[in-house]
């Protein structure tokens, strides 16, 4: 580092505690203005003035960064939970470089014009720090939907003593067949049901990739000693997989979810009749 | 090496396989259980894997083997209590053990033997 970048360095940290209260203001007129959200202006003081702090002292201290880094990532967490974009998260940071400069041009001394420079180079790094911390974050809260989201789609219900359901709705891929089909097979076991109905009503398009994991299921549930009936097909699928040649074999299918509870409850035995007083009567007939 | 046990319960050979099955032990089950169905004229077989935590292709091939093996003597074998976990290693193994009939468990093999037996009426006597 030459002499020169060493004075002008130095001015700039003379600058900084001489001009604390002016630069401060500046920074978060920049700040608030850069922005069209609602933002909680007294918060954000507070945030500016503790990132001041600490960028100064990391001046003081041998350049440590380390604490002003992590007070950056919280603010860009924060600010990415927020909704802001990563323009304005960035921009908060950037805007000290222009509260500063109204300072710097006033003592207009080649020092402190070179300490700048300086100066911005180091804000311009942090300044990526925040962009690269705020991708993060958004990083992290997609995968945490999409684990939810996991969560919420698979459900497995009981149709009938014997007889339980999945129905599916949204996107097919492999990880999700593989929850369902680990799901349906623990709730065969636990449940002792030897017919499952996998409606696809909800399932917008069937690939080759869904109709290949959709046969592994029922296959795996055949091992079982269960059987599995696929219902729900809506026309457009139906042709789907007949032009795509996917071969179904000797599984059975149905267009409604009603079709395929009612050839349930057949093969499980169990018979469905109009009464005259009561309106349906069951009757199960001994295997 | 270890003998899997093969009880006798009417008239219906009940294996429950509770150990790790080694090559020798497949053969020698194999065996003894053509020798018991072939003794008590026994016109089912169950297989119970509920114990069964680790399978590969070599178990598979035996299930069906053994099926294959009692149904040359008319007895019809029935596996029960597949976890899931092994069914879907199975399935990715490309095996569907065709031939062998499944059921939930060991209740519900009995059940489903009885009701092949009412269905097939050469198997009155």
């Amino acid at each position: 580092m030459s002499v020169h970048t060493d004075a002008g360095r130095r001015r700039i940290e003379e600058l900084l505690q001489e001009h604390e209260g002016r630069v401060l203001k500046r920074w978060l007129e920049i700040a608030v203005s850069s922005t069209s959200n609602q933002v909680d202006r007294g918060g954000l003081a507070d945030q500016l003035r503790e990132l001041y702090q600490s960028l100064r002292q990391s001046f003081g201290s041998s350049g440590d960064l380390s604490d002003l880094r992590g007070l950056l990532a919280e603010l860009s967490r924060d600010r990415a939970r927020q909704g802001f974009t990563p323009t304005e998260t960035a921009v908060v940071v950037f805007g000290l470089k222009e509260a500063l400069y109204e300072t710097v041009e006033e003592d207009g001394s080649p020092d402190a014009l070179r300490g700048f420079i300086w100066f911005s180079r180091v804000i311009d790094d942090l300044g990526l720090f925040t962009v690269e911390s705020y991708a993060t974050a958004r990083e992290k809260i997609i995968i945490d939907q999409a684990e939810q989201l996991l969560e919420l789609s698979t459900p497995v219900v009981k149709l009938w003593d014997g007889i339980v359901a999945v129905p599916l709705v949204g996107t097919l891929d492999s990880a999700r067949t593989q929850v369902v089909m680990e799901k349906l097979l623990q709730t065969l076991v636990d449940t002792g049901s030897e017919h499952a109905v996998i409606d696809i009503t909800g399932v917008p398009a069937v690939d080759t990739e869904v109709a290949q994991h959709l046969l592994k299921t029922v296959v795996a549930a055949r091992l079982m000693g269960a059987e599995c009936v696929i219902s729900g097909i809506r026309p457009q699928i139906a042709h789907t997989i007949v032009t795509l040649g996917i071969e179904f074999g000797d599984i059975v299918t149905k267009a409604t979810l009603a079709d395929a509870l009612a050839h349930t409850l057949r093969a499980s035995g169990v018979r469905v009749v109009k009464g005259g007083e009561s309106r349906i009567a069951v009757r199960t007939v001994e295997a | 090496m270890e003998r899997v046990p093969i009880l006798k319960l009417g008239d219906i050979l009940i294996v429950s396989i509770q150990i790790d099955l080694q090559d020798m032990s497949v053969l020698a089950l194999q065996e003894d259980l053509s020798e018991r169905v072939v003794a008590t004229g026994a016109r089912g077989v169950i297989i119970d894997i509920t114990a069964v935590e680790i399978v590969d292709s070599f178990i598979g091939r035996m299930l069906a083997t053994i099926a294959a093996i009692s149904r040359m003597l008319d007895a019809e074998t029935i596996v029960v209590g597949m976890r899931p976990a092994v069914a879907i290693t199975l399935v990715e193994l490309g095996l569907s053990l065709g031939g062998v009939r499944t059921a939930l468990n060991l209740e519900k093999g009995v059940a489903l033997l009885n009701q092949i037996e009412n269905q097939t009426p050469t198997a009155t006597w």
